[in-house]
Protein backbone atom coordinates (compact mmCIF):
# COMPACT_ATOMS: atom_id res chain seq x y z
CA UNK A 1 0.00 0.00 0.00
CA UNK A 2 2.66 2.48 1.17
CA UNK A 3 4.40 1.76 -2.02
CA UNK A 4 1.93 2.40 -4.40
CA UNK A 5 0.61 5.48 -2.51
CA UNK A 6 4.22 6.90 -3.15
CA UNK A 7 4.36 5.80 -6.35
CA UNK A 8 1.47 7.11 -7.46
CA UNK A 9 2.97 10.78 -7.14
CA UNK A 10 4.68 10.27 -10.11
CA UNK A 11 2.28 8.55 -12.57
CA UNK A 12 5.18 8.27 -15.12
CA UNK A 13 6.46 5.13 -13.09
CA UNK A 14 5.00 2.47 -14.85
CA UNK A 15 5.07 0.19 -12.57
CA UNK A 16 3.11 2.29 -10.03
CA UNK A 17 -0.35 2.97 -12.61
CA UNK A 18 0.02 -0.80 -13.09
CA UNK A 19 -0.35 -1.35 -9.07
CA UNK A 20 -2.90 1.37 -8.97
CA UNK A 21 -4.90 -0.03 -11.65
CA UNK A 22 -4.58 -3.44 -10.01
CA UNK A 23 -6.28 -2.16 -6.76
CA UNK A 24 -8.89 -0.59 -8.57
CA UNK A 25 -9.32 -3.64 -10.37
CA UNK A 26 -10.18 -5.52 -7.55
CA UNK A 27 -12.32 -2.40 -5.49
CA UNK A 28 -14.48 -2.02 -7.98
CA UNK A 29 -17.02 -4.77 -7.72
CA UNK A 30 -16.80 -3.98 -4.28
CA UNK A 31 -17.63 -0.33 -4.83
CA UNK A 32 -20.12 -1.11 -6.97
CA UNK A 33 -21.98 -3.77 -5.13
CA UNK A 34 -21.37 -1.24 -2.28
CA UNK A 35 -23.46 1.65 -4.31
CA UNK A 36 -25.91 -0.48 -5.50
CA UNK A 37 -26.67 -1.71 -1.55
CA UNK A 38 -26.42 1.71 -0.63
CA UNK A 39 -29.21 3.01 -2.98
CA UNK A 40 -31.86 -0.11 -2.39
CA UNK A 41 -31.29 0.55 1.61
CA UNK A 42 -32.07 4.52 1.00
CA UNK A 43 -34.60 4.16 -1.55
CA UNK A 44 -36.67 2.60 1.15
CA UNK A 45 -38.38 -0.35 -1.34
CA UNK A 46 -37.43 -2.80 1.95
CA UNK A 47 -38.46 -1.30 5.28
CA UNK A 48 -35.03 0.02 6.83
CA UNK A 49 -34.81 -2.60 9.80
CA UNK A 50 -34.66 -5.62 7.36
CA UNK A 51 -32.10 -3.88 5.06
CA UNK A 52 -29.87 -1.73 7.05
CA UNK A 53 -27.11 0.76 4.86
CA UNK A 54 -23.81 0.12 5.06
CA UNK A 55 -22.43 2.58 7.21
CA UNK A 56 -25.05 1.30 9.78
CA UNK A 57 -23.64 -2.03 9.31
CA UNK A 58 -20.08 -0.59 9.88
CA UNK A 59 -20.91 1.60 13.39
CA UNK A 60 -22.58 -1.70 14.28
CA UNK A 61 -19.30 -3.87 13.87
CA UNK A 62 -17.54 -1.47 15.53
CA UNK A 63 -19.52 -0.75 18.21
CA UNK A 64 -19.51 -4.69 18.85
CA UNK A 65 -16.50 -4.86 18.50
CA UNK A 66 -15.28 -2.38 20.72
CA UNK A 67 -18.07 -3.47 23.42
CA UNK A 68 -16.03 -6.73 23.14
CA UNK A 69 -18.87 -8.58 22.45
CA UNK A 70 -18.19 -9.79 18.84
CA UNK A 71 -14.50 -10.87 19.85
CA UNK A 72 -16.22 -13.00 22.62
CA UNK A 73 -18.41 -14.54 19.75
CA UNK A 74 -15.91 -14.85 17.82
CA UNK A 75 -13.40 -16.15 19.86
CA UNK A 76 -15.87 -19.18 21.05
CA UNK A 77 -16.85 -20.02 17.94
CA UNK A 78 -12.90 -20.50 17.08
CA UNK A 79 -12.13 -22.90 19.99
CA UNK A 80 -15.38 -24.81 19.15
CA UNK A 81 -14.00 -24.97 15.82
CA UNK A 82 -10.53 -25.86 16.69
CA UNK A 83 -11.73 -28.70 20.18
CA UNK A 84 -14.11 -29.81 17.42
CA UNK A 85 -11.33 -30.36 14.56
CA UNK A 86 -9.14 -31.19 17.01
CA UNK A 87 -11.81 -34.08 17.78
CA UNK A 88 -11.75 -35.10 14.65
CA UNK A 89 -8.14 -34.83 13.15
CA UNK A 90 -6.70 -36.82 16.20
CA UNK A 91 -9.53 -39.59 15.70
CA UNK A 92 -9.40 -39.53 11.68
CA UNK A 93 -5.98 -40.00 11.48
CA UNK A 94 -5.38 -42.51 13.58
CA UNK A 95 -8.54 -44.65 12.03
CA UNK A 96 -7.41 -43.97 8.71
CA UNK A 97 -3.51 -44.93 9.51
CA UNK A 98 -5.19 -48.37 10.93
CA UNK A 99 -7.53 -48.47 7.66
CA UNK A 100 -4.51 -48.00 5.61
CA UNK A 101 -1.59 -50.18 6.92
CA UNK A 102 -3.87 -53.32 8.17
CA UNK A 103 -5.49 -54.98 5.85
CA UNK A 104 -8.06 -56.82 9.01
CA UNK A 105 -9.02 -53.07 9.47
CA UNK A 106 -9.69 -51.94 6.74
CA UNK A 107 -12.11 -54.90 5.79
CA UNK A 108 -13.92 -54.26 9.22
CA UNK A 109 -14.08 -50.61 9.07
CA UNK A 110 -14.30 -49.29 5.38
CA UNK A 111 -18.19 -50.56 5.15
CA UNK A 112 -19.30 -48.64 8.81
CA UNK A 113 -17.05 -45.45 7.12
CA UNK A 114 -18.69 -45.81 3.50
CA UNK A 115 -22.06 -46.19 4.83
CA UNK A 116 -22.02 -43.17 7.38
CA UNK A 117 -19.43 -40.56 5.25
CA UNK A 118 -22.42 -39.98 2.76
CA UNK A 119 -25.73 -38.78 5.41
CA UNK A 120 -25.00 -35.29 5.75
CA UNK A 121 -23.97 -34.53 9.26
CA UNK A 122 -26.30 -32.10 10.12
CA UNK A 123 -29.00 -34.61 10.03
CA UNK A 124 -27.68 -36.44 12.77
CA UNK A 125 -27.79 -33.14 14.79
CA UNK A 126 -31.79 -33.22 16.36
CA UNK A 127 -30.25 -36.84 17.68
CA UNK A 128 -27.33 -36.06 19.04
CA UNK A 129 -29.26 -33.01 20.96
CA UNK A 130 -31.60 -35.66 23.00
CA UNK A 131 -28.80 -37.97 23.42
CA UNK A 132 -26.03 -35.38 24.94
CA UNK A 133 -28.44 -32.17 25.52
CA UNK A 134 -28.32 -28.79 24.20
CA UNK A 135 -25.32 -26.89 24.19
CA UNK A 136 -21.34 -27.42 23.49
CA UNK A 137 -20.81 -31.23 24.45
CA UNK A 138 -23.28 -32.34 21.46
CA UNK A 139 -21.90 -29.32 18.94
CA UNK A 140 -18.33 -30.50 19.55
CA UNK A 141 -19.23 -34.14 19.39
CA UNK A 142 -21.46 -33.47 15.70
CA UNK A 143 -18.75 -31.18 14.47
CA UNK A 144 -15.94 -33.84 15.26
CA UNK A 145 -18.07 -36.76 13.79
CA UNK A 146 -18.72 -34.74 10.62
CA UNK A 147 -15.05 -33.57 10.06
CA UNK A 148 -13.56 -36.70 10.66
CA UNK A 149 -14.76 -38.63 7.43
CA UNK A 150 -12.39 -36.42 5.03
CA UNK A 151 -9.44 -36.98 7.09
CA UNK A 152 -10.08 -40.89 7.61
CA UNK A 153 -10.31 -41.36 3.68
CA UNK A 154 -7.59 -38.95 2.71
CA UNK A 155 -5.36 -40.48 5.44
CA UNK A 156 -6.18 -43.89 4.28
CA UNK A 157 -5.86 -43.50 0.54
CA UNK A 158 -2.30 -41.73 1.41
CA UNK A 159 -0.92 -44.70 3.61
CA UNK A 160 -2.10 -46.49 0.77
CA UNK A 161 -0.44 -44.38 -2.06
CA UNK A 162 2.68 -44.31 -0.53
CA UNK A 163 5.12 -46.15 -2.56
CA UNK A 164 5.83 -49.52 -2.07
CA UNK A 165 9.70 -49.28 -3.23
CA UNK A 166 10.26 -46.93 -0.59
CA UNK A 167 8.65 -49.26 2.45
CA UNK A 168 10.89 -52.04 0.87
CA UNK A 169 13.75 -49.88 0.72
CA UNK A 170 14.09 -48.78 3.85
CA UNK A 171 13.03 -52.41 5.25
CA UNK A 172 16.32 -53.46 3.64
CA UNK A 173 17.95 -50.68 5.22
CA UNK A 174 16.92 -52.17 8.51
CA UNK A 175 14.30 -49.44 9.87
CA UNK A 176 11.98 -50.93 12.80
CA UNK A 177 8.22 -49.88 12.76
CA UNK A 178 8.49 -46.83 14.65
CA UNK A 179 11.27 -45.60 11.88
CA UNK A 180 9.08 -46.99 8.93
CA UNK A 181 6.56 -44.75 10.47
CA UNK A 182 8.08 -42.07 11.36
CA UNK A 183 10.39 -41.41 8.47
CA UNK A 184 8.05 -42.81 5.56
CA UNK A 185 5.18 -43.94 5.98
CA UNK A 186 3.84 -40.51 7.37
CA UNK A 187 6.10 -37.88 4.76
CA UNK A 188 4.91 -39.98 1.97
CA UNK A 189 1.06 -40.10 3.35
CA UNK A 190 1.52 -35.98 4.34
CA UNK A 191 -0.09 -34.66 0.98
CA UNK A 192 -3.00 -36.71 1.18
CA UNK A 193 -3.46 -36.27 5.49
CA UNK A 194 -3.15 -32.57 4.69
CA UNK A 195 -5.79 -32.83 1.89
CA UNK A 196 -8.06 -34.41 4.07
CA UNK A 197 -7.14 -32.23 6.85
CA UNK A 198 -7.85 -29.20 5.13
CA UNK A 199 -11.17 -30.76 3.91
CA UNK A 200 -12.12 -31.28 7.66
CA UNK A 201 -11.49 -28.10 8.37
CA UNK A 202 -13.50 -26.16 5.93
CA UNK A 203 -16.83 -28.71 6.32
CA UNK A 204 -15.97 -28.24 9.86
CA UNK A 205 -16.22 -24.81 9.05
CA UNK A 206 -19.13 -24.56 7.13
CA UNK A 207 -21.43 -26.76 9.48
CA UNK A 208 -20.06 -25.61 12.90
CA UNK A 209 -22.10 -22.04 12.41
CA UNK A 210 -25.40 -24.07 11.30
CA UNK A 211 -24.85 -26.35 14.76
CA UNK A 212 -24.42 -23.20 16.92
CA UNK A 213 -27.69 -21.90 15.58
CA UNK A 214 -29.58 -25.41 16.24
CA UNK A 215 -27.71 -26.45 19.62
CA UNK A 216 -28.00 -23.07 21.47
CA UNK A 217 -24.73 -22.86 22.97
CA UNK A 218 -24.50 -19.21 24.64
CA UNK A 219 -21.71 -17.79 22.43
CA UNK A 220 -21.03 -17.77 19.22
CA UNK A 221 -21.25 -15.77 15.77
CA UNK A 222 -24.12 -19.02 14.58
CA UNK A 223 -26.04 -18.41 17.38
CA UNK A 224 -25.18 -14.15 17.62
CA UNK A 225 -26.26 -14.27 13.76
CA UNK A 226 -29.35 -16.32 14.39
CA UNK A 227 -30.71 -13.94 17.57
CA UNK A 228 -30.04 -11.13 16.05
CA UNK A 229 -33.31 -12.55 13.96
CA UNK A 230 -35.79 -12.24 17.08
CA UNK A 231 -35.16 -8.53 17.27
CA UNK A 232 -34.64 -7.80 13.82
CA UNK A 233 -31.07 -6.86 14.04
CA UNK A 234 -30.09 -6.91 10.66
CA UNK A 235 -27.07 -4.99 11.21
CA UNK A 236 -25.84 -6.91 13.94
CA UNK A 237 -26.50 -10.12 11.77
CA UNK A 238 -24.69 -8.64 8.53
CA UNK A 239 -21.88 -7.35 10.43
CA UNK A 240 -21.52 -11.79 12.25
CA UNK A 241 -21.65 -12.78 8.47
CA UNK A 242 -18.75 -10.36 7.64
CA UNK A 243 -17.22 -11.61 10.67
CA UNK A 244 -17.77 -15.18 9.69
CA UNK A 245 -16.43 -14.40 6.23
CA UNK A 246 -13.11 -12.84 7.51
CA UNK A 247 -12.66 -16.26 9.74
CA UNK A 248 -13.32 -18.31 6.79
CA UNK A 249 -11.37 -16.38 4.66
CA UNK A 250 -8.35 -16.76 7.37
CA UNK A 251 -8.48 -20.20 8.30
CA UNK A 252 -8.07 -20.72 4.33
CA UNK A 253 -5.13 -18.74 3.75
CA UNK A 254 -3.26 -18.16 6.70
CA UNK A 255 -3.46 -21.89 8.40
CA UNK A 256 -3.16 -24.10 5.44
CA UNK A 257 -1.46 -22.58 2.70
CA UNK A 258 1.01 -22.30 5.37
CA UNK A 259 1.08 -25.37 6.80
CA UNK A 260 1.56 -26.94 3.08
CA UNK A 261 4.60 -24.41 2.37
CA UNK A 262 6.16 -25.61 5.42
CA UNK A 263 6.22 -29.00 5.13
CA UNK A 264 5.02 -30.59 2.14
CA UNK A 265 6.69 -28.29 -0.34
CA UNK A 266 9.33 -28.40 1.98
CA UNK A 267 10.20 -32.10 1.76
CA UNK A 268 9.46 -31.93 -2.40
CA UNK A 269 6.50 -34.14 -1.85
CA UNK A 270 4.76 -31.83 -4.54
CA UNK A 271 5.95 -29.92 -7.20
CA UNK A 272 5.37 -26.13 -6.76
CA UNK B 1 -10.27 -69.56 3.73
CA UNK B 2 -8.71 -69.89 6.96
CA UNK B 3 -5.31 -68.99 5.98
CA UNK B 4 -4.65 -65.51 5.82
CA UNK B 5 -1.86 -65.63 2.39
CA UNK B 6 -0.29 -61.63 2.23
CA UNK B 7 -1.64 -60.24 -0.98
CA UNK B 8 1.72 -60.39 -2.82
CA UNK B 9 2.42 -63.99 -2.29
CA UNK B 10 -1.20 -64.91 -3.57
CA UNK B 11 -1.31 -62.32 -6.36
CA UNK B 12 1.73 -63.90 -7.79
CA UNK B 13 1.10 -67.60 -7.92
CA UNK B 14 -2.28 -67.57 -9.37
CA UNK B 15 -4.01 -63.94 -9.92
CA UNK B 16 -7.15 -64.77 -11.22
CA UNK B 17 -8.71 -67.09 -8.01
CA UNK B 18 -6.99 -64.91 -5.44
CA UNK B 19 -7.62 -62.06 -6.45
CA UNK B 20 -11.55 -63.03 -6.42
CA UNK B 21 -10.99 -64.93 -2.63
CA UNK B 22 -9.21 -61.65 -1.49
CA UNK B 23 -12.39 -59.64 -2.47
CA UNK B 24 -14.64 -62.66 -1.54
CA UNK B 25 -13.06 -62.59 1.86
CA UNK B 26 -13.63 -58.40 1.78
CA UNK B 27 -17.25 -58.97 1.71
CA UNK B 28 -17.41 -61.20 4.30
CA UNK B 29 -15.32 -58.89 6.21
CA UNK B 30 -17.67 -56.31 5.29
CA UNK B 31 -20.57 -58.42 6.11
CA UNK B 32 -19.43 -59.11 9.40
CA UNK B 33 -18.58 -55.59 10.29
CA UNK B 34 -21.98 -54.48 9.65
CA UNK B 35 -23.71 -57.03 11.56
CA UNK B 36 -21.62 -56.70 14.46
CA UNK B 37 -21.99 -52.66 14.33
CA UNK B 38 -25.80 -53.40 14.30
CA UNK B 39 -25.60 -56.37 17.01
CA UNK B 40 -23.39 -53.93 19.14
CA UNK B 41 -26.39 -51.45 18.52
CA UNK B 42 -28.99 -53.80 19.30
CA UNK B 43 -27.91 -54.86 22.70
CA UNK B 44 -27.02 -51.42 23.89
CA UNK B 45 -30.78 -49.89 22.42
CA UNK B 46 -32.21 -53.66 24.43
CA UNK B 47 -29.94 -53.09 27.94
CA UNK B 48 -31.94 -50.63 29.06
CA UNK B 49 -29.40 -48.31 30.08
CA UNK B 50 -30.98 -45.52 27.99
CA UNK B 51 -34.52 -44.94 27.58
CA UNK B 52 -36.28 -46.77 24.48
CA UNK B 53 -37.43 -43.55 23.52
CA UNK B 54 -33.97 -42.33 22.89
CA UNK B 55 -32.33 -45.50 21.66
CA UNK B 56 -35.23 -47.14 19.33
CA UNK B 57 -34.56 -50.92 18.55
CA UNK B 58 -33.45 -51.41 14.60
CA UNK B 59 -36.99 -53.44 14.65
CA UNK B 60 -38.63 -50.62 15.73
CA UNK B 61 -36.65 -48.20 13.25
CA UNK B 62 -37.69 -50.57 10.42
CA UNK B 63 -41.30 -50.62 11.43
CA UNK B 64 -41.36 -47.19 11.33
CA UNK B 65 -39.47 -46.70 8.12
CA UNK B 66 -41.78 -49.00 6.59
CA UNK B 67 -44.90 -47.67 7.88
CA UNK B 68 -44.16 -44.26 6.73
CA UNK B 69 -43.12 -45.29 3.30
CA UNK B 70 -46.11 -47.62 2.94
CA UNK B 71 -48.87 -44.63 4.28
CA UNK B 72 -46.85 -42.08 1.68
CA UNK B 73 -45.63 -39.44 4.44
CA UNK B 74 -42.22 -40.34 3.88
CA UNK B 75 -42.18 -40.41 0.35
CA UNK B 76 -43.98 -36.42 0.85
CA UNK B 77 -41.43 -35.52 2.35
CA UNK B 78 -38.40 -36.80 0.00
CA UNK B 79 -40.54 -35.31 -2.43
CA UNK B 80 -40.16 -31.59 -0.49
CA UNK B 81 -36.90 -32.20 -0.19
CA UNK B 82 -35.88 -33.45 -3.37
CA UNK B 83 -37.87 -30.26 -5.17
CA UNK B 84 -36.32 -27.94 -2.75
CA UNK B 85 -32.36 -29.50 -3.55
CA UNK B 86 -33.37 -29.70 -7.21
CA UNK B 87 -34.51 -26.86 -7.68
CA UNK B 88 -31.80 -24.51 -5.85
CA UNK B 89 -29.10 -26.56 -7.36
CA UNK B 90 -30.36 -26.23 -10.77
CA UNK B 91 -30.40 -22.71 -10.75
CA UNK B 92 -26.82 -22.88 -9.29
CA UNK B 93 -25.74 -24.76 -12.32
CA UNK B 94 -27.67 -22.40 -14.68
CA UNK B 95 -25.77 -19.08 -12.83
CA UNK B 96 -22.22 -21.28 -12.27
CA UNK B 97 -21.53 -23.14 -15.50
CA UNK B 98 -22.36 -19.95 -17.96
CA UNK B 99 -20.56 -17.79 -15.28
CA UNK B 100 -17.32 -19.99 -14.85
CA UNK B 101 -16.79 -20.38 -18.63
CA UNK B 102 -17.37 -16.40 -19.44
CA UNK B 103 -14.84 -15.96 -16.55
CA UNK B 104 -12.65 -18.21 -17.96
CA UNK B 105 -12.85 -16.91 -21.69
CA UNK B 106 -13.18 -13.11 -21.08
CA UNK B 107 -10.72 -11.67 -19.24
CA UNK B 108 -12.84 -8.56 -18.19
CA UNK B 109 -15.94 -10.44 -16.68
CA UNK B 110 -12.90 -12.77 -14.66
CA UNK B 111 -11.44 -9.02 -12.99
CA UNK B 112 -15.28 -8.56 -11.83
CA UNK B 113 -16.44 -11.60 -10.66
CA UNK B 114 -13.08 -13.00 -9.07
CA UNK B 115 -12.58 -10.73 -6.57
CA UNK B 116 -16.63 -11.26 -5.60
CA UNK B 117 -16.37 -14.42 -5.24
CA UNK B 118 -13.46 -14.67 -2.99
CA UNK B 119 -14.91 -13.02 -0.71
CA UNK B 120 -18.19 -14.49 -0.87
CA UNK B 121 -16.97 -18.25 -1.27
CA UNK B 122 -15.65 -18.39 1.98
CA UNK B 123 -19.10 -17.65 4.40
CA UNK B 124 -21.13 -20.69 5.13
CA UNK B 125 -24.12 -20.50 3.31
CA UNK B 126 -26.16 -21.39 7.06
CA UNK B 127 -24.78 -17.94 8.59
CA UNK B 128 -26.89 -16.31 5.68
CA UNK B 129 -29.72 -18.52 7.05
CA UNK B 130 -31.04 -16.35 9.51
CA UNK B 131 -30.71 -13.41 7.22
CA UNK B 132 -32.94 -15.19 4.27
CA UNK B 133 -35.28 -15.69 6.84
CA UNK B 134 -35.71 -12.19 7.80
CA UNK B 135 -36.05 -11.37 4.36
CA UNK B 136 -38.21 -14.04 2.87
CA UNK B 137 -39.97 -15.56 5.35
CA UNK B 138 -39.92 -19.23 6.15
CA UNK B 139 -40.38 -21.57 3.67
CA UNK B 140 -39.04 -22.85 -0.06
CA UNK B 141 -38.01 -19.50 -1.09
CA UNK B 142 -34.98 -19.62 2.32
CA UNK B 143 -34.15 -23.49 1.82
CA UNK B 144 -34.26 -23.29 -2.09
CA UNK B 145 -31.80 -19.84 -2.07
CA UNK B 146 -29.20 -21.53 0.77
CA UNK B 147 -29.20 -24.42 -2.00
CA UNK B 148 -28.03 -22.48 -4.19
CA UNK B 149 -25.32 -19.77 -2.49
CA UNK B 150 -23.99 -23.42 -1.36
CA UNK B 151 -23.73 -25.28 -4.90
CA UNK B 152 -23.00 -22.31 -6.89
CA UNK B 153 -19.26 -21.61 -5.94
CA UNK B 154 -17.68 -25.18 -6.13
CA UNK B 155 -19.87 -25.37 -9.74
CA UNK B 156 -18.42 -21.97 -10.90
CA UNK B 157 -14.98 -22.28 -9.27
CA UNK B 158 -14.56 -25.83 -11.37
CA UNK B 159 -16.14 -24.54 -14.43
CA UNK B 160 -13.68 -21.17 -14.05
CA UNK B 161 -10.55 -23.67 -13.38
CA UNK B 162 -12.05 -26.32 -15.88
CA UNK B 163 -12.17 -24.01 -18.89
CA UNK B 164 -8.87 -22.21 -17.89
CA UNK B 165 -6.88 -25.82 -17.87
CA UNK B 166 -7.94 -26.66 -21.22
CA UNK B 167 -5.13 -28.32 -23.20
CA UNK B 168 -3.68 -24.80 -24.92
CA UNK B 169 -2.44 -27.48 -27.77
CA UNK B 170 -5.90 -28.69 -28.63
CA UNK B 171 -7.22 -25.34 -29.10
CA UNK B 172 -4.42 -24.51 -31.45
CA UNK B 173 -5.05 -28.04 -33.46
CA UNK B 174 -8.37 -27.31 -33.57
CA UNK B 175 -8.08 -23.70 -35.14
CA UNK B 176 -5.21 -25.10 -37.28
CA UNK B 177 -7.76 -27.53 -38.91
CA UNK B 178 -10.57 -24.25 -39.07
CA UNK B 179 -13.18 -24.47 -36.39
CA UNK B 180 -15.24 -21.55 -36.18
CA UNK B 181 -15.85 -20.51 -32.73
CA UNK B 182 -19.18 -22.53 -32.42
CA UNK B 183 -17.09 -25.71 -32.84
CA UNK B 184 -14.55 -24.47 -30.97
CA UNK B 185 -16.46 -24.05 -27.86
CA UNK B 186 -18.93 -27.37 -28.61
CA UNK B 187 -16.27 -29.51 -29.70
CA UNK B 188 -12.84 -28.81 -27.57
CA UNK B 189 -13.56 -26.24 -24.62
CA UNK B 190 -17.06 -28.13 -23.27
CA UNK B 191 -15.64 -32.14 -23.28
CA UNK B 192 -11.96 -30.55 -22.21
CA UNK B 193 -13.65 -28.75 -19.37
CA UNK B 194 -16.17 -31.44 -18.62
CA UNK B 195 -14.05 -33.66 -15.89
CA UNK B 196 -13.59 -30.67 -14.07
CA UNK B 197 -17.41 -29.46 -14.48
CA UNK B 198 -19.01 -33.12 -13.61
CA UNK B 199 -16.62 -32.31 -10.15
CA UNK B 200 -17.72 -28.89 -9.18
CA UNK B 201 -21.50 -29.82 -9.82
CA UNK B 202 -20.41 -33.56 -7.29
CA UNK B 203 -19.59 -31.35 -5.30
CA UNK B 204 -22.33 -28.92 -5.47
CA UNK B 205 -24.70 -31.40 -5.16
CA UNK B 206 -22.73 -32.77 -2.20
CA UNK B 207 -23.37 -29.28 -0.18
CA UNK B 208 -26.73 -29.14 -1.27
CA UNK B 209 -27.97 -31.98 0.10
CA UNK B 210 -26.35 -31.09 3.51
CA UNK B 211 -27.75 -27.36 3.12
CA UNK B 212 -31.23 -28.78 2.10
CA UNK B 213 -31.20 -30.89 5.42
CA UNK B 214 -29.67 -27.73 7.64
CA UNK B 215 -32.16 -25.14 6.02
CA UNK B 216 -35.06 -27.13 6.49
CA UNK B 217 -34.50 -27.78 10.16
CA UNK B 218 -34.51 -24.23 10.54
CA UNK B 219 -36.89 -22.88 7.57
CA UNK B 220 -39.63 -25.29 6.89
CA UNK B 221 -42.50 -25.98 8.11
CA UNK B 222 -44.49 -28.88 7.24
CA UNK B 223 -42.96 -30.59 5.05
CA UNK B 224 -39.14 -32.00 4.40
CA UNK B 225 -36.62 -34.39 5.70
CA UNK B 226 -34.37 -31.94 7.40
CA UNK B 227 -38.10 -30.43 8.91
CA UNK B 228 -39.34 -34.11 9.72
CA UNK B 229 -36.04 -35.22 11.84
CA UNK B 230 -36.11 -31.59 13.84
CA UNK B 231 -39.88 -31.84 14.21
CA UNK B 232 -39.59 -35.58 16.08
CA UNK B 233 -37.06 -33.96 18.46
CA UNK B 234 -40.14 -32.50 20.45
CA UNK B 235 -41.89 -35.59 20.56
CA UNK B 236 -39.11 -37.81 21.21
CA UNK B 237 -39.64 -39.54 18.41
CA UNK B 238 -36.25 -40.98 17.55
CA UNK B 239 -37.31 -44.11 15.20
CA UNK B 240 -38.79 -41.32 12.93
CA UNK B 241 -35.39 -39.63 13.48
CA UNK B 242 -32.89 -42.39 12.86
CA UNK B 243 -35.71 -43.96 9.71
CA UNK B 244 -35.45 -40.72 8.24
CA UNK B 245 -31.81 -40.21 8.41
CA UNK B 246 -31.86 -43.78 6.41
CA UNK B 247 -33.51 -42.25 3.76
CA UNK B 248 -31.68 -39.13 3.53
CA UNK B 249 -27.91 -41.36 3.34
CA UNK B 250 -30.28 -43.51 0.49
CA UNK B 251 -30.80 -40.84 -1.41
CA UNK B 252 -27.66 -39.45 -1.56
CA UNK B 253 -25.85 -42.44 -2.33
CA UNK B 254 -28.51 -42.56 -4.81
CA UNK B 255 -27.64 -39.51 -6.13
CA UNK B 256 -23.67 -39.62 -5.71
CA UNK B 257 -23.25 -43.27 -7.30
CA UNK B 258 -26.69 -43.52 -9.82
CA UNK B 259 -26.91 -40.35 -11.31
CA UNK B 260 -23.44 -38.54 -11.41
CA UNK B 261 -21.68 -42.04 -12.00
CA UNK B 262 -24.42 -42.36 -15.45
CA UNK B 263 -23.42 -38.75 -15.99
CA UNK B 264 -19.94 -39.30 -15.88
CA UNK B 265 -20.24 -42.57 -18.48
CA UNK B 266 -22.38 -39.76 -20.46
CA UNK B 267 -19.77 -37.63 -20.94
CA UNK B 268 -16.40 -37.61 -19.85
CA UNK B 269 -15.90 -41.20 -20.29
CA UNK B 270 -17.22 -41.47 -23.55
CA UNK B 271 -15.46 -38.72 -24.57
CA UNK B 272 -11.88 -40.33 -23.11
CA UNK B 273 -11.64 -37.77 -20.43
CA UNK B 274 -11.24 -39.65 -17.61
CA UNK B 275 -7.52 -40.04 -17.02
CA UNK B 276 -7.57 -36.21 -16.39
CA UNK B 277 -10.22 -36.32 -14.54
CA UNK B 278 -8.76 -38.33 -11.84
CA UNK B 279 -5.12 -37.06 -11.96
Amino acid sequence: MQDAVTIAATPAAGRGTEQLRAIWRNAFPFILVGVVWEITAWSGIFHARLFPTLEEIAVTFVQLTIDGILPHHALDTLLRLLAAFGLAAVGGMTIGMLMGRSRRMEDLLLPLVSILAPIPGLAYAPLFLLWFGLGNVSALLLVAVVSSFPVIFNTWTGVKAVKEIWVRSAQSMGADDKRMFRYVILPGALPYVLTGLRLGLAQAWRILVAVEMLASVDWGLGWLTFGAREFLNTDVMLAGIATIGMIGLALEKLVFQKIENYTVVRWGMVAE
Amino acid sequence: MSTITTADAGLAAKPATSAMRIRLRSYRRAAVSILLAAAIYEALARAGMFAPALLPTIPTILRTLFSMLADGTMVWHASYTLYRVLFGFGLAMTLGIPLGILMARFRRVENFFLPLVSALMPIPSFSLLPLFLLWFGIGNMTTILIVFYASTFPILFNTWSGVRSVNPLWLRAAGAMGADEHKMFWKVIIPGASPFIITGMRQGFLRSWIAVIGAEMIAASQWGLGWVIFDSKEFLSTDIMLASVAVIGFIGFVFERVVFGALERATVQRWGMVRIAKG
